[in-house]
């Protein structure tokens, strides 16, 4: 006759993924690399505000990026016309990365010597928020025709970002976004998150978010 | 989409487990979902079926459920209150600032493995 066992288990089905993240963030501080998940909603213009930040840091950063779609490759071409070093990843059909992902990407990008690794995450606002990549740092772009009430609707993308950049400030003039609503809700959310206010196109707001990534970075190596 | 990372996350912790007790079929899968886990059970269901079927310890296993009720907690009245039914304002005294208690887990409660008795 055959028995059946019980095994207690208790553990968070993120554990492991987890565990994962804390042992890649553990080895990119020895090898000094600093891992910035950037994720946004689709259309917000992260490839146009990596564009920029790569021509204002390049001089002073050795830059990766790996770009995360579910499919094509046009997002790793735009990026690779600007002289850094990119990669796409596919994720087969999955709306995020995990951290496992995340290192199988780094190993093909190759990211010995460089000073910042930027991960474009897949264009979603729910599911990447729950998957520890093994990131330094998060960042989120939010853009003015998103509407200011995001972090409501969000919560967890918001609670999980170290600096939520307000992107395309140029048009605020034809939205009802409110900028001071938006900071609200943002720090209802997440309290230490700092929002930067930018418009990637015009390069309106980019010193100061610039600045910032420089930083970090400079702490992660210190 | 979602769904089957969830799945592949508890697909390799399962497996890891039953490594561990060298077991090597396992019939039931029991999980505890917080009520605003975020998790959608039938498609967690259709993606369990899918994976579980191409792995070796688990095909045909079953994928079972618990829900775990979300309670918010009012930080100006004291307070608690179902979170489903009044979300992040406090019914009793309408204040938003609150928070969640319970009812966004996500956990692996136990496994059912079956052991073939060779004693007899």
């Amino acid at each position: 006759m055959d028995t059946v066992k019980i095994l207690e288990v208790k553990q968070s089905i993120f554990a492991s993924n987890d565990e994962q993240a804390a042992a890649l963030r553990k080895e990119l501080k020895e090898k000094k690399v600093f891992l910035l998940n950037l994720m946004s909603a689709p259309g917000s213009g992260k490839t146009t505000t990596l564009r920029r930040t790569i021509a204002a840091l390049k001089d002073e950063l050795r830059i990766g990026v790996m770009e995360a779609d579910i499919d094509s490759d046009v997002d790793a071409r735009a990026i690779a016309e600007t002289g850094a070093k990119a990669i796409q990843l596919h994720t087969g059909g999955m709306c995020h990365l995990d951290a496992e992902m995340t290192r199988q990407g780094l190993a093909g990008l190759g990211e010995e010597g460089l000073d910042l690794v930027v991960l474009e995450n897949v264009g979603n606002l729910v599911c990447p928020a729950e998957f520890d990549t093994g990131s330094v740092k998060n960042a989120m772009i939010l853009s003015v025709p998103e509407g200011h009430d995001k972090p409501l609707k969000y919560p967890l993308m918001f609670q999980v970002c170290d600096v939520v950049l307000v992107n395309k400030i140029d048009v605020l003039p034809y939205f009802d976004f409110d900028m001071d609503k938006c900071r609200a809700y943002v720090a209802m959310r997440n309290p230490n998150a700092k929002v930067i206010p930018l418009c990637a196109r015009t390069g309106e707001g980019m010193e100061e978010w610039t600045r910032w990534l420089k930083e970090q970075v400079s702490q992660w190596q210190a | 989409m979602h769904e089957l990372g969830i799945v592949f996350h508890i697909i390799r912790t399962v497996e890891d487990v039953a490594k561990q007790n060298d077991v090597t079929c396992i019939r039931r899968v029991t999980l505890q979902l917080g009520e605003v886990s975020g998790v959608v059970e039938s498609y967690l269901q259709d993606c369990w079926k899918w994976a579980a079927a191409k792995t070796d310890l688990l095909p045909g296993a079953e994928l079972t459920v618990e829900t775990i009720p979300a309670i918010t907690q009012c930080r100006a009245c004291g307070q608690q209150y179902e979170t489903v039914r009044y979300g992040r304002t406090c019914p009793h005294c309408q204040s938003p600032d609150t928070y969640l208690v319970q009812g966004n887990e996500m956990l692996i409660k136990e496994i059912e493995a079956v052991e073939a008795d060779e004693t007899k």
